[in-house]
């Protein structure tokens, strides 16, 4: 049985409908992401979880119990707030241990239950620091390690690491996911950063607003985008027009193709052909193209060189638009420039064709 | 040229608040220039005036109680201003605020129609206390809002979300961080209080409080030098205050962690 499950929820504020029809179910020990663009309501289904927010209609279940009119205190959840909400009076060790004020610990008891809290967020020896003596990173693991003292079903993440620097942030995602791991809680996790959502997530759910567009673990979601908002939104992606007629798509500047059916979203029709950067390779003299795949000749428009790898910006000839196409940059293997001729190589099966409507 | 106006602005303003202290040690009983000599006869005088001291007492009963009731009234108001969405909630708060510029003489002698003439109440100091805390609940509403304005919500709701009840979350989490703003807000309260001369003119009955005294004592020519000690005082101890007010509102900023965009005083 699942841990949460949330039915039909909706919220309104007045006129505004936040939520709508919101159904999903999230297992025992899962990293569970919502992710979506600013507005969408992520914030808003998260509170509703910890109860912060009544649901308009709906139920909201914990442990296959109603959550509905349970107030937020009386939850079997605790959240790590955004801001982080450290309590800017308190000692770190006053921070961690004020879930703990109405336990019935003794006080050493819960002096060790603190000591072990910070040790696991690594800040042993931090416990007597004034919380406004604190880096945002520092701040962000009191937060952690205050909402895990209270061992609860559910841990609810708004956006914990937004307020951090890029190293910082990679840092956290990875010792979040070994934390999530190693105290077993379900994490649920609010984000609008899309790769940090794949790189920590066991399943994301893609709201857009205030409805799930897609629910799937991040492979699927990235191959098998449910529409074409879920896949402009889901890593990058570049559109050509085409036109597809049952399985025969053909596509402005790649010609004639017959798709497999996993390749249609949507209905036919003047389609959007959507392709992945790495699902295209330009053609240099050391490589010869899979005799499965075909070849386009085109111009490189624009490029982005990141070191490890190249995004290149290629007009294929009859094409409106040019399509980004990575490339790894092997020892001996030229970055092109501006103006260069390219010869691209594409694979008809990765393509994926979305209909006017979907 | 910018700086020898300010130079005689400044000079018009506290020129005369200056001669309060260089009268009260004069040992002359004129109020002019030259000076006779040094005394501290003016304020021996004052340890002695038996109705003084009344006034005195009657006054800081007034102000510490109006200094309260309006606190307590803002800290209610600017919470419910800051964190809660209701219907009419502009005009509660626009009321609130009227006061400010509302003349106090039309404060006064409405009061006074209503105590005597409607109710038939005799005056006291309760009447004086009403329409103090009339007056001072504006001043004390605009500093806590700024304390609850720089109050992170989600510091009460993280409280909630460990476990805590509204009240104790009120009392371990909000009001030691607006507790600044309270004493801000209990000085200033005081202060005006205190100072305040046209409403307890008018209300206070048998009980003057300080402020009404001295004005009855300008009556008699030979007592100037009296109320020029008497002033000295009050001067030195509302500055004081104002002083207190405003450190406590910095720490407040400081404590919040937030950059201080000018201050109330
Ligand atoms: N208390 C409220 N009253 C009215 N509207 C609200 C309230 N809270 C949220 N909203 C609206 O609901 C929508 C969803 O808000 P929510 O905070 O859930 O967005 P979000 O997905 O978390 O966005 P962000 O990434 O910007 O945090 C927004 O349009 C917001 O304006
Ligand atoms: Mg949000």
């Amino acid at each position: 049985m699942s841990l949460i499950s949330i039915e039909n929820v909706h919220k309104h504020y007045g006129d505004y409908h936040a939520l709508r029809d919101i159904n999903l179910e999230v297992g025992q020990g899962e990293f569970f992401s919502l992710l979506g663009p600013s507005g969408c309501g992520k914030t808003t289904l998260l509170r509703t979880i910890a109860g912060f927010e009544d649901v308009s209609s709906g139920q909201v279940r914990i442990g296959g119990a109603s959550m509905i009119g349970v107030p937020a205190n009386q939850r079997p959840t605790n959240m790590v707030f955004q801001s982080y909400a450290i309590f800017p009076h308190m000692s770190v060790a006053e921070n961690v241990g004020f879930g703990l004020r109405k336990s019935s610990l003794s006080g050493a008891e819960k002096a060790t239950a603190v000591g072990e809290a910070l040790e696991m967020v690594g800040l042993n020896g931090f416990g007597a620091r004034a919380a406004h003596a604190l880096s945002g990173g520092q701040r962000q693991r009191v937060a952690l390690a205050r909402a895990l003292i209270l061992k609860p079903k559910v841990l609810l993440l708004d956006e914990p690491l937004s307020a951090l620097d890029k190293k910082m942030r990679e840092q956290m995602q990875s010792e979040l996911r070994r934390l999530q791991r190693q105290v077993g809680i379900t994490f649920i996790l609010v984000t609008h950063d899309q790769e940090e959502a794949l790189i920590m997530s066991d399943r994301i759910a893609v709201m857009f607003d205030g409805k799930i567009a897609q629910l799937d673990p991040p492979p699927q979601l990235y191959t098998r985008p449910a529409n074409r908002q879920v896949a402009e939104f889901i890593g990058v992606m570049t559109f050509l027009p085409g036109n597809r007629r049952a399985d025969t798509l053909e596509v402005a500047g790649l010609g004639h193709v017959t798709l497999s059916p996993d390749q249609i979203i949507g209905a036919e029709g003047d389609v959007r052909v959507g392709l992945r950067p790495e699902s295209m390779t330009i053609l240099f003299d050391d490589m010869a193209a899979e005799p499965s795949n075909r070849v386009a000749q085109g111009t490189v428009e624009d490029l982005a060189y990141y070191g490890d790898m190249t995004m290149y910006e290629v007009r294929l000839a009859g094409a409106p638009r040019p399509v980004t196409v990575s490339m790894r940059n092997l020892p001996g293997r030229p970055v092109l420039a501006r103006g260069d001729a390219a010869r691209v190589v594409w694979d008809p099966a990765a393509l994926m064709a979305f209909g006017p409507v979907d | 040229m910018l700086r020898a106006y300010v130079i005689v602005f400044l000079l018009f303003l506290y020129a005369p608040i200056l001669l309060l202290p260089v009268f009260a040690f004069n040992s002359g009983t004129v109020i002019a220039f030259p000076l006779d000599g040094f005394t501290l006869h003016w304020f021996a005088e004052l340890a002695v005036t038996k109705a003084l001291h009344e006034a005195v007492v009657n006054s800081l009963i007034i102000a510490a109680v109006t200094a309260v009731i309006s606190t307590a009234l803002g800290v209610a108001a600017a919470r419910a201003g800051v964190r809660y969405r209701f219907p009419g909630k502009a005009a509660a708060l626009g009321l609130i605020m009227v006061p400010l510029v509302l003349p106090e003489i039309i404060v006064a002698v409405s009061l006074l129609v209503v105590v005597v003439q409607i109710m038939g109440w005799d005056l006291s100091m309760g009447t004086i206390i009403a329409a103090h805390v009339l007056i001072c609940t504006p001043f004390a509403t605009a500093i806590l809002n700024a304390s609850f304005q720089n109050l992170d919500p989600s510091l009460e709701e993280a409280a909630v979300d460990l476990g805590e009840s509204r009240s104790s979350t009120f009392r371990l989490i909000t009001l030691p961080l607006i507790m600044p703003g309270i004493i801000a807000a209990l000085l200033i309260s005081f202060t005006i209080s205190l100072d305040e001369f046209i409403i307890a003119f008018f209300l206070s009955g048998s009980e003057p409080t300080l402020p009404v005294y001295i004005w009855s004592m300008l009556r008699f020519p030979r007592l100037i030098p009296v109320v020029m000690a008497l002033g000295t005082i009050l001067v030195v101890l509302s500055v004081l205050l104002l002083t207190l007010a405003e450190i406590s509102r910095r720490r407040g900023l400081r404590r919040a962690g937030v950059k201080d965009k000018g201050g109330f005083l």
